[in-house]
């Protein structure tokens, strides 16, 4: 017999690194970001006034919330149906599915970027071969701008979305679908009126995690966006290292650092940790 | 199934299915009339679930045919059958009310909202849930839950209610008050009820007529009493309750009943000998037998000796061995089972010539 005391004293020792690495790598560097926010480049409140202000701070918050919002939408509505796929389909369409949501892992941001930018770009693969079938005698603008942005970071997300659905799908009982169906519900309605509602939790956490990771994206945007279409991690390298503004960049992360924590502990009100994975 | 109001009358045809090659259905012919209160029971894995699957739609069968008021229903999907149907588990909308979970099939059906409002107000005072209207699945007690279940099944008027397995989830005092509510239920709407269980004691307290499945074949369907007293094989003999068997030796045809030889006495029994002579088994229910100093001769007995006892409250149940080694069990009155026990020796077991019946011997 284990103590319950034992078993607590063991499951902290088992988290003490993790806990320990975020203090030292995470937690005490962030502290001197917040100190640099009131501090540079005089002591004050100044860098936070600055933000209600600045018109270029204020459109790339704007932006950022328009992208991050249209980015969950899409990827919610695609992961939905892929999960569907993978999680009811045939054992066929089940390896098809599980294929497509696997492998972008494996493959790092950065060529995933650069991989939309070769396929998007003017003289790219798309605009080539519609060009070639007579379709448009222009190139269409794809890539540079917020397009080109959501493209990259909707397939960037679309399979972090897809765990907490299928945890959502899997949890399901099949029987509830049947008794809709022997009630007279037809498949569609039955879908619509049992299962999606049934999936609640799984979609407010999707919905969650991808808003929160488009917050705080960076490489995608700086290459599919080409400096046009700046969000605001990119905005906070410029400040930082380009202007240099640390204080007003500094300012920037604290907000965002908050907004984020605060979405996330709307998430958690919501929906157990456990039905994310 | 397609005429809201009335009971349905169905027919089912050389019904058989295979998952791979597991057969889960064999040949399975059956008629099911209307209005009655049909029971398929049976242990787990013996069909009977498929077989309501099947009458549901959810479940395609491999050949044979299917017949509503003679309409072959065969191919139909199961959403445009509408049987009304209860599940194991209640398989309720958690993300509906009571009132929503009811309405749900009429709205469907793309009823008016005011016949919506009075069929389910109707529906929710019939099973007695007035005052749970607002309140979601998950704030209801298991019994509630069924109700809603039932009432939900019920309140778009199907001609067949299909129901499976629907009280193994409740405790015993809940599940008798459930039962009498069933059967109140189906006298009310007149429907016809097709329950799955594996509960003999459900299956003949409620049923017009008990269905016996096992190993995917249809054995034998009949009013309770007959299919308890006069079963037509062994599974079914003992499935339907304890039972004692006997062999008997050169049994023939005598006057309107027949006649064998068990441990060197000439047993008479009330049922023919048609299909069984020769060696059979001779099997009556416990409740039958008594126990007696002597058997008079021309009285069906034979001679045992107690070997135990379990004290059961209202009476004690005995168990017996015969001269030759038979097994036998009785349910007798706690001073006539005492009395036999200190005895230590010879008891007779007698029972009426029409209450023991003749299984072939060995197999099924």
């Amino acid at each position: 017999m284990r103590s319950y005391l034992s078993d607590r004293m063991g499951a902290a020792l088992l988290m003490a690194p993790l806990l320990l690495f975020l203090v030292l790598a995470y937690a005490w560097p962030f502290l001197g970001v917040v100190k640099w926010s009131f501090t540079l480049p005089t002591p004050g409140l100044g860098q936070y006034e600055a933000l209600l202000t600045d018109d270029l701070v204020q459109s790339v918050f704007i932006r950022t919330l328009r992208i991050a919002a249209v980015v969950t939408v899409v990827s919610v509505a695609a992961a939905y149906a892929i999960t569907v796929v993978w999680v009811r389909g045939t054992p066929a369409q089940r390896l098809i599915a599980e294929f497509c949501i696997l492998v972008p892992f494996w493959i790092s941001v950065l060529t995933r970027a650069f991989g939309w930018v070769a396929l998007l770009s003017n003289r790219g693969l798309i605009n080539t071969w519609l060009q070639a079938i007579g379709f448009i005698s222009e190139p269409l603008a794809l890539v540079r701008n917020e397009f080109g942005v959501i493209v990259g970071m909707t397939h960037f997300l679309i399979p972090f979305a897809v765990f907490p659905l299928a945890s959502a799908m899997r949890s399901l009982d099949d029987r509830v679908l049947l008794a809709a169906r022997g009630l007279g519900s037809s498949r569609m309605r039955t879908f619509w009126t049992v299962f999606v509602p049934m999936t609640r939790s799984g979609i407010i956490g999707a919905a969650m995690i991808v808003f929160v990771f488009s917050l705080g994206f960076f490489v995608t945007p700086a290459i599919l966006g080409g400096g046009r279409s700046v969000m605001i991690a990119e905005l906070i390298y410029l400040r930082i290292f380009q202007s240099p503004d640390w204080g007003l960049g500094a300012a920037i992360s604290v907000v965002l650092v908050l907004f984020v924590g605060a979405l996330m502990a709307l998430l958690f009100r919501y929906v157990r940790p456990k039905q994310l994975i | 199934m397609q005429q809201p109001g009335r009971a349905a009358e169905i027919k089912a045809i050389g019904i058989g299915k295979s998952f791979g090659s597991f057969r889960a259905l064999d040949n399975l012919s059956l008629d099911i009339g209307r209005g009655e209160f049909l029971t398929l029971l049976g242990p787990s894995g013996s069909g009977k679930t498929t077989f309501l699957m099947i009458l549901a739609g959810f479940v395609q069968p491999t050949e044979g045919k299917l017949l509503s008021d003679g309409v072959d229903i065969t191919d139909r999907p199961a959403e445009q059958r509408a049987a009304g149907m209860v599940f194991q588990g209640y398989a309720l909308f958690p993300h509906m009310s009571v009132e929503a979970n009811i309405a749900f099939p009429l709205k469907v059906r793309k009823k008016s909202a005011a016949d919506i409002k009075r069929r389910v107000g109707e529906m929710i005072e019939r099973v007695g849930l007035k005052g749970h209207e607002k309140k979601l699945p998950a704030q209801l007690s298991g019994g509630q839950q069924q109700r809603v279940a039932l009432a939900r099944a019920l309140v778009f008027e199907p001609g067949v209610l299909l129901l499976d397995e629907p009280f193994s989830a409740l405790d015993k005092g809940l599940r008798g008050q459930m039962q009498a509510e069933m059967k109140r239920l189906h006298q009310e709407t007149g429907t016809t009820f097709v329950f799955v269980t594996h509960d003999q004691s459900e299956a003949l307290a409620l049923s017009s007529r008990v269905a016996i499945f096992n190993h995917g074949k249809l054995l034998q369907v009949g009013p309770p009493d007959e299919v308890y007293d006069r079963p037509d094989n062994r599974f079914v003999a003992e499935f339907l309750g304890e039972i004692n068997m006997l062999p008997l030796k050169g049994v023939r045809p005598a006057g309107n009943g027949s006649t064998g030889l068990c441990e060197d006495r000439t047993i008479s029994m009330g049922c023919k000998a048609e299909l069984v002579q020769g060696d059979a088994i001779l099997a009556i229910r416990p409740e039958y037998m008594s126990i007696s100093g002597e058997a008079a001769d021309g009285e069906n007995g034979i001679a045992a000796t107690a070997t135990n006892s379990t004290y059961l409250g209202a009476a004690t149940r005995l168990d017996l061995t015969t001269r030759q080694g038979a097994k036998v069990t009785v349910s007798v009155p706690n001073e006539v089972a005492a009395a036999a026990l200190s005895k230590g020796n010879s008891v007779w077991l007698t029972w009426p010539a029409e209450k023991g019946f003749l299984l072939p011997h060995g197999g099924q």
